[in-house]
């Protein structure tokens, strides 16, 4: 199978879907790969690079699409003036695209990919399990853009981020308060954190107090019982009085904080407004606002998408390519989770890739199969816990199935297994007791009411000290010299000279054994 | 000193052993029984001197210089690394003192018994050598098994269990004829007999379980030893004796228990010895399948402990010959100092004796509350940064979690595999004592730090 890796038209988007790494690791597979000559220039890969990786360069954007069986990309296709068609139109009838293709809001471009008889994948559709987590490109984009979203915020920012005392003065700490630490706010706060900054997070979920405080920044709280949990992992829509308790806490942040990046995004919306003009107006002047839902919105009122503006002495940034401006970093990232898309696809390993309707990864990246348009996948069933994680990436881990009850009737059980033995053992004292003299049954009573006080004592020693219990229990073992002492005054010489040897050893085992637990015990004494 | 001051003299002694053996519920407590076992014994001394010595009190004094020095000594000198050996060796003497101790109380001719109570008093001499010859010199294999005199390796003969069942018999015959015995020297040859049988059954019985059973075998020979003291007691009537071998026994008794637990093998199988043997071919074989290790050097481990929030270290026996705990304790130091949660996971079993790694870390000055309990830390791993595994392997088994037809399936383990990322300091490729193949060693976030423990983390200790 061939694949063709095309050269991004979409304006300023210097993005591209493999590397020559990855190039090596898809011959690998099997598969022959072209790239069209400039593809990976925005990237900082040339030609040559993709060509010493072993893939063919197609020298127009024409050829690269009519030879393909399988195209990647990284934005969904758009008109290309520059030829005056549509990219789709370029493809050849039955092919494969593996792209971000953002379903919900391309339909005109699904219906025209179903035209074509077109087999289409779009990468922000992998649902969010833990086994597709490598395959995440959203989060790999994401994790990028909260990362460049400090640094953009840096660069127009007037002040060091961390504090400093120089010779010249005192310089204060910047503070950064990060709102939404979803996959882009937990990479915000950790970069952030880094260049030494007082971070501050909030997020409607509160699942993720942990994972902000894992990374050292202060979790803002509101005096609101509201869990913001929705599904698959992200938020949902919170209430009214949720909502102005929130806006609240902001505006008063606003006065103190220097920098604000927001990152909240309700799939399926629009960006909720959360940093009124007012706020703005209250904030520093000098001060930054990092807007990362501006594509949805902006969740500032004066964000204006694509731009950086100033408002009242504050800087608004607004860029919808965040990922794109990092783009070397960006296509590592992205061509790996393609990679690893097209490896869960190849199972064969053979250069040529199934697309498996059963397999839930699969099902929900395909929204167009041979001309048929298959989105919106089912729901996967997953519980959106996330686990703390110091990458600043979400693990949203399956379901687990609940452990069986132990069933009743084992309990039975081992009530008539014990049942048994303690029968045997009274007939056995029965029969003892039938036949033994007096006195040898008042040293037998001792001898088990002795063996119940070791059984209940020793189960109370301390599992650490088992080996003081064990040169202890030696240490008084050998109370046996008291059978010694009673017979070394035989004159029986062979008794005394036996009585004799039984005493040394003893003696060496007395004085040993106490003196080696109590040299022990002194070491456990912290 | 009339008999019932000796009684009462007796109870005050078996009351302060139990308190003894009940003080070491907690490190608080438990040098104060230390020294209630010490009063106890010097009071049973002192009492029985007294009032059943009549003559070679120099000798007797003598004796007990010379032994009480001895002890003394050894104590002083071992190293607590070697703690096990003595315990096997001090066993030893234990079960040597009861057959001597019994022989004598055969030839004694003031005992003079009729009927039920002489027969009784026979199979109680029988009883008591038989147990104490076993003891002896069961504890002398194992002393040699430890301290590398003996391989460790199980002695397989051909129908060891037939052999077994062959010498019980033997000496249960041996019994019956002896308590029959109408002429005291004939009985003596017969209690010779049996000695001898005990002994080889005490030998093979010793020599045919693995090394990784090593923790069983001495509190089972702590038991026996307590058992032969029981004997003893009983065949002297002595109900002192009886108390301390009975309580000594029981806790001999249960630690094998908990030890068998530790490994989920039943007290049988352990005795019936041999385990590892007959997996070893088949999983020399898979160890090509397993998959490839992941190396690292010091500068790597020194840098993810620096960076890790929290570090868990599991020690295991090759700590112990490499006598690494005080590296370890000086890492741990460290680390805590740099604001780092460290804590250290001890599996039951892990050593060659039932708290062996404690004592360790105790000696290297280890503070005691980060030393957790198998139980008490396994659910932590999967937030821990850095599991360092220093010489454990059968204990950090993930097979025997996942692979039902391995010969440890079952056992309990420490699930090092779920931290973030496992260190795993070895000498070499080697299988551990049970001898199956570790596929913790494969796995991806596992790094393998070859080279002697305690070498290495020297080096760590510069690194940091």
């Amino acid at each position: 199978m061939k694949i063709s890796v095309l050269k991004e038209i979409h304006v300023d988007e210097k993005r591209v879907a493999t590397t020559p790494d990855v190039t090596q690791k898809l011959i690998k597979l099997g598969f022959d790969v072209i790239v069209e000559t400039g593809a990976g220039v925005g990237s900082n890969f040339s030609d040559e690079s993709y060509r010493q990786a072993g893939a063919e360069i197609a020298l127009t954007a024409e050829l690269a699409w009519k030879s393909a069986d399988l195209v990647i990309k990284v934005r969904p296709p758009e008109q290309n003036f520059a030829l005056g068609c549509h990219e789709v139109d370029l493809m050849s009838e039955g092919c494969h695209l593996i792209s971000f293709l953002w379903p919900a809001q391309n339909e005109k471009l699904l219906k025209q990919l179903a035209k074509r008889n077109i087999t289409a994948l779009s990468m922000d559709s992998i649902p969010r399990i833990s086994r597709a987590q490598k395959l995440d490109a959203l989060s790999s984009m994401a994790n990028i853009a909260g990362y460049r979203a400090v640094i953009e915020a840096s660069a127009l920012f007037g002040r060091f981020f961390a504090g400093q005392i120089t010779a010249a003065g005192k310089v204060a700490p910047a503070k950064v308060m990060v709102i939404g630490a979803g996959v882009a706010g937990l990479s915000a706060i950790a970069t952030a954190k880094s260049l030494g900054a007082i971070v501050r997070a909030f997020d409607t979920r509160p699942e993720v107090k942990e994972q902000i405080q894992s990374m050292d920044a202060e979790f803002l709280e509101l005096e609101f019982e509201e869990d913001g949990s929705g599904e698959g992992g992200y938020a949902k829509v919170m209430s009214k009085e949720f909502i102005d308790a929130e806006m609240a806490l902001f505006a008063e942040q606003a006065k103190e904080v220097d920098v604000i990046i927001t990152t909240a995004l309700i799939p399926g919306k629009p960006a909720p407004k959360l940093i009124t003009r007012a706020m703005i107006e209250s904030m520093r002047d000098g001060s930054v606002v990092v807007d990362l839902a501006a594509e949805q919105g902006g969740n500032c009122e004066l964000t204006e998408p694509g731009k950086v503006v100033n408002r009242n002495g504050v800087s608004i940034v607004g860029y919808t390519d965040l990922p794109s401006r990092l783009a070397t970093q960006s296509s590592q990232l992205y061509a790996t989770n393609i990679y690893n898309l097209i490896e869960e696809m190849s199972p064969l390993k053979d250069g040529s890739i199934l697309v498996d309707m059963e397999d839930v990864v699969v099902r929900g990246a395909t929204v167009v199969n041979q001309g048929e348009i298959t989105w919106p996948a089912p729901p996967v069933a997953v519980s959106a816990v996330r686990k703390p994680s110091l990458g600043g990436q979400s693990i949203v881990i399956e379901a687990e199935p609940s452990v069986p009850v132990k069933p009743p009737s084992k309990v039975a059980s081992v009530a008539k297994s014990s049942l048994l033995p303690m029968l045997i053992g009274g007939l056995a004292l029965f029969g003892l007791g039938l036949v033994a003299p007096p006195s040898f049954m008042a040293h037998f009573t001792v001898f088990v009411l002795s063996c119940f006080i070791g059984y209940m004592v020793i189960w109370n020693v301390a599992p650490a000290l088992h080996t003081p219990l064990m040169s202890l229990t030696n240490a008084i073992s050998s109370i046996i010299v008291l059978g010694a002492l009673t017979q070394i005054s035989s004159d029986n010489p062979t008794i005394m000279i036996l009585s004799v040897i039984a005493l040394l050893i003893t003696s060496i085992n007395i004085v040993g054994g106490f003196s080696v637990s109590q040299r022990m015990l002194q070491m456990f004494k912290g | 000193m009339t008999s019932s001051l000796i009684t009462v003299s007796y109870l005050a002694a078996a009351i302060l052993f139990i308190l003894a053996l009940g003080g070491l519920k907690d490190n608080q407590s438990a040098r104060r029984g230390n020294l209630y076992g010490m009063i106890g014994m010097a009071i049973a001394i002192l009492v029985t001197i007294s009032a059943f010595v009549t003559q070679n009190h120099n000798i007797l004094i003598v004796v007990m210089v010379i032994g009480g020095v001895a002890g003394f000594v050894l104590s002083r000198r071992v190293k607590m690394t070697q703690m096990p050996e003595l315990v096997a060796i001090l066993h030893s003497l234990v079960g040597l003192a009861a057959v001597l101790i019994g022989f004598a109380n055969f030839l004694d001719p003031s005992v003079n018994l009729t009927g039920v109570e002489k027969t009784i008093h026979e199979i109680e001499i029988f009883i008591s050598i038989g147990i104490g010859a076993l003891t002896f010199t069961g504890s002398v294999i194992a002393y040699g098994k430890l301290s590398g005199m003996i391989g460790g390796s199980p002695l397989m003969l051909p129908a060891k269990h037939w052999l077994n069942l062959f010498m019980f018999i033997a000496v249960v015959v041996v019994g019956v004829q002896f308590v029959g015995a109408q002429n005291h020297a004939d009985a003596f040859i017969l209690l010779m007999v049996m000695t001898v049988i005990a002994m080889l059954f005490g030998m093979h019985m010793v020599a045919a379980i693995g090394g990784a059973d090593m923790p069983v075998v001495i509190s089972m020979l702590n038991s026996y030893s307590g058992w032969a003291a029981a004997a003893t007691g009983f065949m002297l009537s002595n109900d002192l004796l009886i108390v301390t071998g009975a309580l000594v026994g029981s806790s001999g008794a249960i630690l094998s228990y908990i030890m068998c637990r530790a490994m989920n093998r039943s007290f049988i199988s352990v005795i019936a010895g041999g385990f590892g043997t007959t997996s070893g071919s088949k999983s020399t074989a898979s160890t090509e399948a397993l998959g490839d290790i992941t190396e690292i050097d010091i500068a790597e481990t020194g840098r993810l402990l620096n960076a890790a929030k929290q570090v868990v270290f599991i020690p295991g026996y090759g700590m112990a010959m490499a006598q690494a705990q005080h590296a370890v304790s000086e890492i741990s130091k460290i680390l805590l100092a740099k604001g780092v949660n460290v804590r250290f996971a001890i599996h039951p079993v892990a050593g060659r004796m039932p708290g062996h790694m404690n004592v360790l870390l105790a000696e290297a000055k280890v503070s005691y509350d980060i030393v957790f309990e198998m139980d008490e830390i396994n659910n932590d791993f999967p937030e821990v940064d850095v599991s360092v595994v220093i010489g454990a392997n059968d204990t950090v088994n993930p097979s025997a979690q996942d692979d039902e037809d391995s010969p440890i399936a079952g056992m309990p383990v420490l699930e090092v595999w779920k931290s973030k990322t496992t260190i795993v300091l070895k000498r070499g490729m080697a299988a551990g004592y049970a001898g199956v193949d570790n596929p913790l060693f494969v796995k991806d976030k596992s790094r393998m730090l070859f080279g002697d423990a305690k070498d290495s983390l020297d080096l760590i200790i510069k690194a940091l």
